[in-house]
């Protein structure tokens, strides 16, 4: 199963994200914003990060161009948590490097196809 | 897979009401028509958030309420729109129904919803006053809805052609591929004419093409959900596979290309890349309506529930390893003891003693949180009130990161907000009389807290004009609490103010000055072992002190010896013990025992007759005077010895056993015996009580 880097600072929003991929057998690292995620993945290697977009500290299209300058990162499935209305973030988002994106609000079942997605 | 969403409500709930404390706040801070665009963007994420979670929740009513919050700070955000008075006065409104929204949803109870949709109407109404854009957005839905309904082909044609970067987005091509056939029938030709040479290949790049023909009842959005995120990564091009081979219906960009070409209906309007991304989102919302819904009856209010800060905890985890580490020291001893190591024994006991004193404190440490949970709801209050009562009033607060225990933070928050309420109401002047009395127009209202000794101190000053002396005495002396001719301190008249049931507001308020409050803010405050105390010098301002314990659950006690039983008394109300001179005892006229303690003439209670107990000496020569002070008096309490002091366990009386006059509490000591803790204010109040009934009889 994949390790998964979950960026979120809404705690219940991370609570289900990771309880749902853990329950699929994943094994999850929350952060609770760029930052927080930056360090938390350097010199680590993880398959799928996911991350909201509208953070405090560093926001997730931000955390995004940071990550895809680290070697490690450069092909990992990078998924932003957008809403609806967020269209010009998925615009900012794939610019940044972002590879998709969940919208919000969704549910458990469309977490796990997502990513099953992404991991081919 | 089916997880219950329930489970994550009260974390959702916790956190979208610290949102709503930071949205209250920072509108608060919000500069009208100069705003800094932190602070707005800082109000949106919080607005965002608790859209985000209540349509992830299943909370719909409250999604859509924020959604409309949402809309227009972002256009606060983008500066499409000013920050005006009346936007952020709307936007305070709303953050009060969204309050009252999640505490519904929360206790499970239905919500106000013709309150909701009035402020939900003004929200839109103020959208709807200056955004064009937001017309437009509304008008793209129904062109949606037509989108979705696109008619199946029978298969398609594909050319897929991603561009050499596309791997670095960490979109695998392979990916779309292995979709694509799980859709229906088909065979797929792979174009290498942009492979390089091998020795300038860079692996790191796609330079593969793919043709794929794709056969069955396929619908367009199949194919889009598959391509949307590699939009601008690929040439893209899909075609129909029932169009005429020579109709020419390629088309490079993926939006345009989702409109099927050839056998197109003339209604379907030409769709922008907006409109086509759409479609998908309208039904997955209702998806998670309906999937969501039953989680809804979940939400019930759970029990107290504390954040502690991870320092807090990793100090308390550190503790009891040190705390394992002395038991397996002191373990080791009792398997095989020598006297030789007697010394080493009392070494492990004396850390034992320690690390127990430090976790114990580390606990009380949990429970601590900082007033300003209790203070941040007061800028809201004093702006609000001052508005409506046209005053101009400036809020200061000061050491908000000063701790109490939890238990006494949540009590303390509405006898708080009535001095608040008081000194805007009654200690306040409007800007014309504080302009004639020769001060500023705006008045200063402070709101400090800080540790003195074991005690926390809050102090709620105005620099209005202070309590009108002769006001209140006249209103005392016409309620019969103050005998006509009687001339009493003034500290006395001032704390007459929190009688029951007295106020001398001329006029009955909206806000204050039925008379209710004062004798209840008192009350509370005693409930939880504190008092409230009021200073005032007229035309300058009064101040509201109010002294509580730390926390409710310990006190150090002072042990002290009456006959056979043991008492304890809190040794923060504790002056100082001292043997009894016999020459500074006098009687006055017989009723009471007075000691003369520097100029000081203090009543001396003998212990042993308020308690009705046989105590050892019944001669003051013998025993010992503890002089306490409470309630800005002070008594001599006669013992007959001095114990100990430590640290007691406060038990409650009255859920063990029956409230006991003159008694806060019982402790367990050490040995296993019971003593009871003496209420030191009781006491000294009932004694004056007692000595101004007499004086009055006299």
């Amino acid at each position: 199963m994949a390790s998964v880097l979950a960026v979120d600072d809404s705690a219940s929003m991370r609570q289900m994200v990771s309880f749902t991929l853990k329950g699929a057998g994943h094994e999850v690292v929350e952060a609770v914003d760029g930052v927080d995620a930056l360090s938390k993945a350097r010199g680590k290697k993880v398959d799928v990060v996911i991350t909201d977009v509208n953070m405090p500290n560093m926001d997730g299209i931000t955390l995004i161009k940071e990550l895809r300058k680290l070697p490690n990162y450069r092909f990992v499935p990078m998924l932003l948590l957008t809403t609806e209305s967020g269209m010009d973030k998925k615009q900012a988002g794939k610019a940044a490097g972002a590879t998709g994106w969940l919208v919000k609000p969704f549910n458990p079942d469309s977490l796990l196809a997502t990513v099953k997605r992404v991991l081919g | 897979m089916s997880i219950d969403m329930a489970q994550f409500h009260e974390v959702f709930f916790e956190e979208s009401f610290e949102g709503l404390e930071t949205m209250e706040s920072e509108l608060l801070n919000l500069d009208i028509g100069d705003a800094d665009a932190e602070v707005v963007n800082t109000i949106f994420r919080a607005a965002h958030s608790i859209k985000g979670g209540s349509g992830t929740f299943g909370f719909d009513s409250i999604a859509s309420f924020t959604h409309v919050m949402e809309t227009l700070l972002d256009e606060m955000r983008d500066g499409r729109r000013g920050v005006e008075r009346e936007t952020v006065d709307l936007l305070l409104a709303s953050v009060d129904r969204l309050r009252d929204m999640l505490e519904a949803a929360r206790d499970g109870e239905p919500e106000d919803a013709a309150q909701v949709a009035e402020t939900q109407a003004k929200l839109e109404a103020m959208l709807a006053g200056e955004s064009a854009a937001a017309d437009t957005a509304t008008a793209v839905e129904p062109v949606d809805a037509e989108a979705a309904t696109i008619p199946l082909s029978t298969g398609w044609l594909i050319r897929f052609a991603p561009f050499p970067h596309m791997l670095q987005t960490g979109n695998e091509p392979v990916r779309m591929l292995r979709e694509l056939e799980s859709l229906g029938s088909y065979s797929v030709e792979v174009d290498t004419s942009k492979l390089p040479a091998f020795e300038s290949l860079d692996p790191e790049e796609c330079f593969l093409a793919w043709d794929i023909r794709l056969e069955g009842d396929i619908s367009c959005n199949d194919l889009d959900e598959i391509f949307d995120w590699v939009d601008g990564d690929c040439e893209l091009e899909i075609s129909p596979l029932d169009a005429p081979a020579e109709a020419e219906p390629v088309v490079e960009a993926l939006a345009a290309a989702k409109t099927p070409a050839a056998p197109a209906p003339a209604e379907i309007p030409e769709a922008s890349t907006a409109a086509v991304e759409n479609p998908k989102e309208p039904e997955r919302r209702q998806q998670n309506r309906r999937a969501a819904k039953p989680d809804r009856r979940g939400a019930k209010k759970e029990g107290g529930s504390i954040r502690v800060g991870t320092d807090k905890v990793d100090a308390l985890i550190n503790l009891v390893g040190e705390l394992v580490i002395t038991q397996s020291m002191l373990t080791h001893f009792g398997e095989d003891f020598k006297m030789s190591e007697l010394e080493k024994l009392r070494e492990g006991l004396q850390q034992l003693t320690a690390n127990t004193r430090e976790l114990q404190e580390s606990v009380m440490q949990i429970r601590m949180l900082p007033i300003s949970f209790s203070f941040q709801r007061f800028p809201r209050l004093v702006r609000d009130m001052s508005h409506k009562m046209g005053k101009k009033v400036e809020l200061q607060l000061l050491g908000e990161t000063t701790e109490l225990d939890k238990t006494v933070l949540e009590k303390i928050g509405d006898p708080l907000v009535h001095l608040v309420r008081n000194s805007l109401d009654h200690g306040l002047e409007t800007p014309e009389i504080r302009l004639a009395a020769g001060k500023s127009e705006t008045g200063v209202l402070t709101l400090n807290a800080f540790h003195a000794g074991g005690n926390i101190v809050i102090e709620v000053s105005d620099d209005g004009a202070g309590l009108d002396r002769d006001r209140i005495l006249g209103k005392a002396r016409e309620r019969g609490l103050v005998g006509v001719d009687e001339e009493i301190s003034d500290e006395r008249i001032y704390n007459l103010i929190f009688q029951a049931g007295f106020s001398t507001a001329a006029v009955v308020s909206d806000v204050s000055g039925r008379g209710v409050g004062m004798d209840v803010v008192r009350r509370n405050i005693k409930e939880l072992g504190g008092h409230v105390d009021i200073r005032s010098t007229p035309g300058q301002g009064s101040t509201l002190s109010i002294r509580l314990p730390l926390t409710l659950a310990i006190l150090d006690g002072q042990l002290v010896r009456v006959g056979s039983e043991t008492y304890i008394i809190s040794l923060l109300s504790v002056v100082q013990s001292l043997q009894i001179e016999m020459k500074d005892v006098s009687g006055i006229g017989g009723q009471a025992e007075l000691y003369k303690l520097r100029d000081e003439y203090i009543p001396i209670i003998r212990l042993h007759e308020s308690l009705g107990i046989e105590p050892e000496h019944r001669d003051l020569a013998h025993g010992l005077l503890v002089v306490v002070e409470a309630e800005r008096r002070r008594i001599g309490l006669f013992v007959d010895e001095l114990l100990g002091q430590q640290q007691v366990v406060i038990k409650s009386l009255e859920d063990n056993y029956q409230q006991i006059a003159g008694m806060a509490g019982a402790t367990v000591l050490g040995d296993g015996t019971i003593a009871l803790i003496l209420d030191v204010p009781g006491i000294v109040n009932s004694w004056s009580e007692k000595s101004a009934l007499e004086n009055e009889v006299a």
